[in-house]
């Protein structure tokens, strides 16, 4: 039994102050997908004037779960959950569902923002009063600026922690009084040339010479001064590739990357030992030290020492320069100073006897 | 205490005053030299401290120091973000003070971990409210005044508000509302959040 028109019409009119409060993006058809009643938000959004007469694919393209627009189609789906989209704004996704009114008075097409609701508010210049009281769009846009900006205060937190992170990073990888390396930054670069085979490189291990004296005669300001020497001749002597550390009292080790051939090594640890030898000014005094440097080379790709090894030979010879009357530079070399296993066998003895004899200090030793 | 609450503070003393005042405050009362981070919890002493001692440094009454912060927090630039979330609460500032019972559960959809005071709106007549204010910390009511007063402003709503006393527990604070749509207010636009 159908309502005749008259009725139909009152009815509408009663009932559309009520629909427009509890839904105001709805739409009433007739039996045939015209538009009887349209909510005001809706109306809002589609922009041109009142709806009633269209047929509401002409207002709305319904995608899922059937892309069609036949009424008929659709009525299969009535209660369930519907994607559609305004045709005057089809790039917002809208989601909507469909009731079936009693008495063949035609059908009930609600209408919600669905996920794209930010957009939908600003695109379309929405108010708080253009939603009912119930719908919690408003607490969504509310939630959505909220997390923005709780958003940006953990990325700001974790800006400054990671400034503060990488200070303090630089800080343990530094040696504070003469500002290079420290041993920590020097043992984590050997092992990561070491890793890296296709990195070949020398280790100057370089030892003060009477720098005990400088600082017995002349005190310990003396000494420093004489060692922040030392880490501006090396700060500007390597390259930027490589690394100057302090790893001791007055106990230097330079990473040479790419640096392998002895002449090369030997000009340069002959260089240091002169800039060295400068006296150094301090309080009207001259302080004047030397430096002995045991230096040892990994060329070789397919056999790769530990850091360990590495320092070891760097030891045994800085000790054989130490040996030979101090001031001068050696190359550690299998052949000429011990055969390998022999001398891993004998040489820590002999080199506790001599960190003892300069009186190294105990970090120094391996 | 949550961060949040102490960088208020700390943002207020630094907009209003400059950092001078706050080094003052921050050293009088022993803050963190970096001063106070907003998403990370302090000890309620650490608050109470720096409200005592700008009190001291600025020669105010913690009341009027508080009614300031209050004010500040609406009408600030810096905080347009607070002013928006508050402005969701309803087209009204009738609509305002009735939802000022949801501001707690408001407050920790924003941060879960923020303690915003326990508010009850009793009403006398339909234009006397009482506000009842209950926080772990005496001193939430003033708060309450100054950002009432300039909320009531920003909807363009005209409202007498003061103090009203200690009883039961609570903080309370008496509510005239004369006119809801006395003057034009400040727009907010749903939508309109800087993105």
């Amino acid at each position: 039994m159908m309502a005749s028109p008259p009725r139909l019409a009152r009815l509408i009119q009663r009932a559309a102050p009520v629909l427009d409060m509890l839904m105001p993006m709805h739409l009433w058809l007739d039996l045939a997908g015209g538009v009887l009643q349209s909510g005001p938000t809706l109306e809002k959004m589609v922009g041109d004037g009142a709806l009633i007469g269209r047929g509401v694919f002409d207002v709305l393209e319904i995608r899922r779960p059937i892309a069609t627009s036949r009424l008929d189609d659709l009525l299969p789906y009535a209660g369930q959950r519907l994607a559609l989209g305004l045709t005057s704004a089809p790039d917002l996704p809208l989601r909507g569902t469909l009731a079936v009114l009693p008495s063949a008075t035609g059908y009930i097409l609600d209408i919600s923002l669905g996920l794209s609701f930010a957009r939908a508010v600003r695109e379309f210049d929405l108010t708080l009063s253009d939603f009912s009281p119930c719908d919690q769009t408003v607490e969504l846009m509310y939630l959505h600026e909220a997390n923005a900006s709780t958003a940006a205060l953990s990325r700001r937190l974790s800006e400054r922690l990671e400034t503060a992170r990488a200070a303090a990073e630089v800080q343990a990888l530094t040696d504070p009084l003469t500002g290079l390396a420290n041993r920590r930054a020097m043992d984590q670069a050997i092992v990561e040339a070491l890793a890296d085979r296709q990195t070949v490189f020398t280790v100057l291990h370089i030892d003060l010479d009477f720098f005990k004296q400088v600082n017995d005669t002349l005190g310990h300001a003396a000494g420093d001064r004489v060692l922040t020497e030392v880490g501006r001749i090396l700060a500007t002597e390597v390259r930027d590739a490589d690394l100057a550390a302090r790893v001791g009292g007055d106990e230097f080790l330079v990473l040479l990357r790419d640096l392998t051939d002895a002449t090369g090594v030997a000009a340069l640890a002959q260089r240091l030992i002169s800039r060295i030898e400068v006296p150094v000014e301090h309080d009207g005094h001259q302080c004047r030290v030397s430096a002995s440097i045991g230096s040892a080379t990994v060329a070789q790709i397919d056999r790769r020492p530990s850091l360990d090894e590495v320092l070891a030979d760097t030891d045994v010879a800085l000790y054989a320069a130490k040996r030979a009357g101090r001031g001068r530079h050696m190359q550690f070399d299998d052949h000429t100073l011990a055969a390998p296993e022999a001398r891993r066998a004998q040489d820590p003895p002999s080199l506790r006897a001599h960190t003892e004899q300069t009186k190294r200090t105990p970090s120094s030793g391996r | 205490m949550h961060g949040m609450i102490n960088c208020a503070l700390q943002g207020f003393l630094i907009s209003t005053y400059g950092s001078g005042i706050w080094t003052e405050v921050r050293d009088q009362a022993g803050l963190p030299a970096d001063g106070f981070e907003a998403m990370l919890r302090y000890d309620d002493a650490q608050t109470i401290h720096c409200v005592e001692a700008a009190c001291q440094v600025l020669h105010k009454h913690p009341n009027a120091f508080l009614e300031d912060v209050g004010t500040w927090l609406v009408t600030n630039q810096r905080m347009e973000p607070l002013r928006r979330l508050l402005r969701f609460a309803g087209p009204t500032f009738l609509d305002f003070l009735h939802s000022l019972e949801e501001l707690g559960d408001r407050g920790q959809l924003a941060m879960p971990e923020l303690d915003l005071p326990d508010l009850t709106l009793h009403r006398l007549d339909p234009s006397s409210y009482r506000l009842s204010v209950r926080w772990g910390l005496l001193g939430a009511a003033p708060v309450f005044l100054g950002c009432l007063r300039a909320m009531a402003d920003d909807y363009g709503a005209l409202a007498f508000l003061h103090l009203d006393g200690i009883e039961d527990g609570a903080e309370w604070v008496h509510i005239q509302l004369l006119d809801s749509a006395f003057a034009e207010g400040r727009s907010f636009a749903l939508g309109g959040a800087a993105s």
